[in-house]
């Protein structure tokens, strides 16, 4: 199997997966458990998602690790299993993916907010993403995925923490914007441009955007970051937002509709479309054909 | 500039050390808690609510308000409890079972107060019973559920199907917010109102009150 950054340089655009957590919640993740004590109880449901992912064609499959900072997973009271978590995700997939899909360790925002807005030390959020991240590396992955960042400070904090733990591991680190007014900005308010700068800057290999509020805005998001940095860029779109139907969540942007709008994210120069919440393998896999409709591989 | 406004132009810029010792001297100067409250306190905060829903200042900049606001109310909450002086109502606030997010919920609580509500916080993963249990023996008038996560928005149902079954839904109102919530998820759970981000959860809140 190519080096994912070999393929990207060469123009190749990547299919990502779709959304984890609706998965999980599926599968009969409990409301409100914290989706990566799965990893523990019942990793072949874990198996299961990445065979259907991998089956709809995507190249790249992620761990349920969204969460597996031992700070975030303090919370629900899970720190001292964090190696084991992080550890048995990895394991699941490797074992679905083998080497014809690349395997992607993901590490989502530890849920705490620095210093001076909140109480958290920059030094422990490094070190806790540098735990995760050493872990991730250790147990086989082949990419770091650095993702729903609001932050940018822990964004770097993140990168600064993977870098040390590998100095050549490709990291892919998207932060989510919202639409405002004046254009698209972080909830802490950073724009595509300083998220551009400062995430390249800290040493991520393929930059962008996940979660957020649609594919729409994300097309805008992606001409945003192509329009300032030439880096390889990736973007995760929600399926649209989530309704209630009947006591279940559904997001309203059907596979076709994302499929056919994911052409302009090609037309921009993305190099890794995927999915995040509310997608799933229809979506991947609508996004496959799109992607092999317009770039035969 | 009258220290009114200096400490207004404090509580913006969010300088908290320059907030506390403004609120000192104003006191000092013969004012009144409750013109100090309204007119610095409250108005610094109502600038920078409304600022943060204009997307002119981002999170940063409310919660460094809010650290400010918090210094002021440490110098006046004596006075203020002296006076008597009460609240323009009380909030119940929490994120519900299961969800450990209180970013959004504490933006909330911190424009609410800012407003001049009496907030009980009743902090994250907040069980249904909880909520109607606090609103009702502290007597509030509003319960605001904050959720993060898909999984955990059934619960904000649980709550607003309480309220209604200990019949207490003519003088306790519900609200709901969060990233994945929205005004169709209100109406359909019977929630009373649906604030799309933490300034019109405010204004929500001031509907459901005076209404």
């Amino acid at each position: 199997m190519k080096q994912l950054l070999e393929r990207v340089k060469q123009g190749d655009v990547l299919v990502g997966d779709g959304a984890m957590g609706t998965l999980l919640f599926q599968k009969g993740l409990e409301a409100g458990a914290c989706p990566e004590s799965i990893n523990l109880t019942r990793p072949e449901v874990l198996e299961e998602i990445a065979e259907r992912y991998l089956g709809a064609g995507a190249e790249i499959l992620e761990t349920n690790t969204f969460g597996g900072s031992p700070i975030k997973l303090s919370m629900s009271g899970l720190a001292e299993q964090a190696e084991e978590i992080n550890r048995s995700a990895v394991r699941a997939v490797r074992k679905i993916a083998g080497n014809r899909a690349y395997v992607s360790g993901s590490c989502g925002p530890t849920g705490k907010l620095l210093k001076p807005y909140g109480d958290a030390d920059p030094e422990d959020l490094r070190e806790s993403f540098r735990v995760q991240i050493g872990t991730l590396v250790e147990a086989g992955v082949d990419v770091i995925c650095i993702e729903t960042m609001t932050d940018l400070a822990e964004a770097k904090l993140a990168l600064a923490g993977a870098r040390e733990v590998s100095a050549t591991i490709p990291i892919m680190a998207t932060m989510t914007f919202d639409a405002t007014p004046r254009g698209f900005f972080t909830i802490m308010g950073v724009s595509v441009q300083a998220a551009a700068s400062g995430l390249r800057e800290a040493g991520a290999d393929i930059i962008g955007s996940n979660c957020g509020n649609g594919i729409e805005n994300m097309i805008a998001i992606a001409k945003g970051f192509r329009s300032c940095c030439d880096a390889p860029l990736i973007i995760q779109s929600n399926a649209g937002l989530p309704k209630t139907v009947g006591g279940t969540l559904e997001y309203d942007e059907m596979p076709e509709f994302m499929a056919d709008k994911s052409r302009e994210l090609i037309d921009i120069g993305v190099s890794v479309i995927g999915g995040c919440c509310g997608t799933t393998p229809e979506h991947t896999r609508a996004i496959r054909e799109l992607v092999d409709n317009t770039l035969p591989r | 500039m009258s220290v009114l406004a200096e400490i207004k132009d404090g509580l913006v810029c969010g300088d908290d050390e320059r907030v506390s010792e403004l609120t000192q001297q104003a006191i000092e100067q013969g004012l009144s808690p409750q013109e100090i409250l309204s007119e610095s306190l409250i108005g610094g905060m109502t600038i920078v609510g409304e600022r943060f829903k204009e997307h002119e200042i981002f999170l940063p900049d409310v919660l460094l308000a809010a650290k400010a606001m918090h210094a002021g109310m440490e110098v006046l909450r004596p006075l203020l409890i002296d006076a008597g002086i009460p609240s323009i109502g009380k909030v119940v606030l929490g994120s519900v079972q299961g969800d450990l997010h209180d970013i959004g919920k504490n933006l909330v609580g911190i424009l609410l107060k800012g407003a001049g509500f009496e907030v009980i916080d009743l902090g994250n993963d907040v069980a249904p019973q909880s909520f109607v249990d606090a609103a009702k023996e502290r007597g509030a008038s509003v319960i605001g559920m904050s959720a993060l996560l898909t999984t955990t928005m059934p619960t904000m149902a649980k709550v607003v199907d309480l309220v209604k079954e200990r019949k207490l839904d003519s003088r306790i109102k519900t609200i709901v917010g969060g990233a994945p919530v929205s005004e169709m998820f209100a109406r359909e759970i019977g929630a009373d109102a649906y604030g799309f981000d933490a300034a019109n959860a405010v204004d929500r809140v001031k509907s459901l009150t005076t209404a």
